[in-house]
């Protein structure tokens, strides 16, 4: 029953795409295409058609999106953002998750919402998945940079690397600094004076 | 006191310093806000979070919140104009292949002559002028329109306006996507330095003193934050005041390529600020007066005359109802709130909360709240005036 609805994905992290589409498949959709850049958009849209268009919140190719729903009318076929003002809750949950679904030729509201929410929790992971991941990485680059620090201040001074440690903390709490910002301090200046 | 938590979106531009320097130097803090500042991808990204109230404040298009306030495009609401942040600060630019039929046609770039480069433009292409601009509701494409449909062979066939993310326009002249395009610093210095793209006009050349970013904030939420509404407005006032004392530029220039908000570096924050623009990479830059202006000549006041001008606009785009759009329109731009929000700080304002746009050829003397100030000029290019309290 939903087979006839084209609908359009576009994100350039493949993995991310191929994600979106297994999401949309389980959920009934067959007839799915994705691209990765807008670049193609205004060409794409002619040639498929698509009934729906999903695109990362994030993705600076919406404005381009945007732009065609509203001045090129000559195209006749208007991309509209879909907005259910009668359930503010789903556009608000479509944001957090970081998703936006544009509307091609004025699509029935009860056809989109089906192919929204299931986007909405796919994003949704991904959107929880990619902090946890900058935070993950974050703190390795964060740890690489105090042990060089560390190695620094051990050579330089002789002292044990618990000493090293408990100097770089000092010195970050008596200037109100994270240790962080002292070591990475530390290892530019090092890497100047080399 | 306990400080006013407050989120507010931008887009990182260069013509952000005004949020940028309030939250740097203080001044947010000594208004009591504890001022985050959330960068975003898109200027839809930055509507759609400010019509749900996932920011409080936002650095926005000064089109923008009167097209939602009209509700157009996407997600709508009633947003308010508090300010204008600045004033101009875009330029137009031609691929070089345009440049050099342009060129070769006898042009000459003076870099402040709209009228000979509108001739020249429309005379040397042969097919639709595709002009990338950065958002459909946008001073830019104004700015455009108004300049282009001046000429005496224009016709709308003419040219074809599509909207590019500014990152993106440099790749999209060098790849022949785009014939010309209008975008805000530091994009266009940017496009020099990664194509063989030209500048051929400033913004300011077309209108000179053309509202390009407002400090936009849900209607509502302005009506249930009335201080937060004030201390924002006082502390961006302050910030754009900093910003405009020339021995403040390059102390200007460091905090904000040093800044983590704005990420780019000094040489493509330097031009804007010290309004030395080069039209072509390698050339040497040429002072632009009135280039980007965050505060001289009551810069930051939200006119209700520049958003009927505004509106009229966009009423021509949408075929929309002109008086009642003008209406609603004049509500976004809160003079009032902004006369309450600096009451305190003794700041002379304009006497009247309108003015006949485009009508100052220099500079003028004006009554106003503390005797007289001194506006303008605000002429556009071709003489037009535009007087909106005459017609109603």
């Amino acid at each position: 029953m939903q087979t006839d609805l084209k609908i359009l994905v576009v994100e350039d992290d493949p993995q991310k795409a191929r994600d979106i589409i297994d999401a949309l498949t389980d959920g009934g959709w067959t007839n799915l295409s994705v691209i990765g850049s807008a670049g193609a958009l205004e060409r794409t849209i002619t040639t498929q058609d698509p009934d729906i268009i999903l695109i990362d919140l994030a993705n600076p190719d919406r404005d381009t999106l945007e732009h065609l729903g509203l001045v090129s009318n000559a195209r006749n076929r208007p991309v509209a953002m879909f907005v259910d003002r009668t359930d503010d809750a789903m556009t608000q949950a479509a944001i957090s998750a970081g998703v936006s679904a544009y509307v091609v030729n004025g699509l029935m509201k009860d056809r989109i919402k089906p192919v929204l929410e299931t986007a909405i929790a796919r994003f949704g992971m991904f959107a929880k998945m990619q902090s946890e991941l900058d935070a993950a990485k974050q703190a390795l680059t964060d740890r690489k940079t105090i042990d060089r620090a560390k190695g620094l201040l051990i050579r330089a001074r002789n002292i044990s690397e618990d000493e090293a440690y408990n100097l770089l903390r000092k010195t970050a709490m008596d200037q109100g600094r994270k240790v962080i910002d002292v070591a990475t301090a530390l290892v530019t200046a090092a890497e100047l004076l080399q | 006191m306990k400080s006013i938590q407050v989120q507010c979106g931008y887009l990182p531009l260069v013509d952000s310093a005004p949020l940028i320097i309030a939250k740097e130097l203080k001044f947010a803090a000594q208004e009591g806000l504890d001022l985050t500042l959330q960068k975003q991808p898109s200027w839809s990204a930055l509507r759609d979070r400010l019509a749900f109230g996932h920011i409080d404040f936002a650095h926005m298009l000064s089109p923008m919140p009167i097209a939602m306030s009209l509700g157009l495009g996407g997600l709508s609401n009633r947003i308010d104009a508090l300010m204008v942040m600045s004033v101009n600060g875009t330029v137009i630019g031609v691929s070089s292949e345009l440049n050099q039929k342009m060129s070769g046609a006898g042009w000459e770039n003076t870099f402040d002559n709209p009228k000979a480069t509108s001739k020249a433009l429309l005379a040397v292409s042969d097919r639709p002028l595709r002009i990338g601009v950065p958002f459909p509701f946008s001073m830019h494409r104004m700015l455009l329109e108004t300049w282009l449909t001046q000429d005496p062979v224009f016709s709308p066939d003419r040219i074809e306006i599509v909207t590019v993310p500014p990152p993106q326009m440099a790749q999209a002249v060098t790849e022949g996507a785009l014939d010309v395009f209008c975008v805000g610093e530091p994009w266009g210095s940017v496009a020099l330095q990664h194509s063989d793209a030209s500048l051929i006009l400033p913004g300011s050349s077309i209108w000179e003193f053309a509202p390009e970013k407002v400090l936009g904030v849900r209607h509502e939420w302005a009506e249930e934050n009335p201080t937060a509404c004030r201390a924002m407005i006082r502390a961006l006032y302050k910030a754009a005041r900093w910003l405009n004392l020339p021995e403040n530029t390059p102390l200007a220039v460091e905090i904000l390529a040093r800044s983590q908000h704005l990420d780019l570096p000094d040489h493509a924050i330097d031009p804007a600020l010290t309004g030395r623009i080069a039209t072509r990479s390698g050339h040497d830059a040429k002072p632009t007066a009135g280039f980007l202006n965050f505060h001289d000549k009551a810069a930051n006041f939200p006119w209700r005359s520049q958003a009927s001008w505004i509106s009229d606009v966009i009423s021509r785009w949408h075929g929309l109802d002109r008086d009642a759009s003008r209406k609603i329109a004049r509500a976004c731009f809160r003079s009032d709130l902004y006369r309450e929000a600096l009451a305190p700080l003794g700041v002379n304002l304009p006497g009247a909360s309108e003015k006949v746009e485009g009508a100052m050829a220099t500079s003028v003397a004006v009554a106003s709240t503390m005797g007289q100030m001194i506006l303008g000029p605000d002429r556009f290019f071709s003489g037009a005036t535009f007087d909106f309290e005459g017609e109603e």
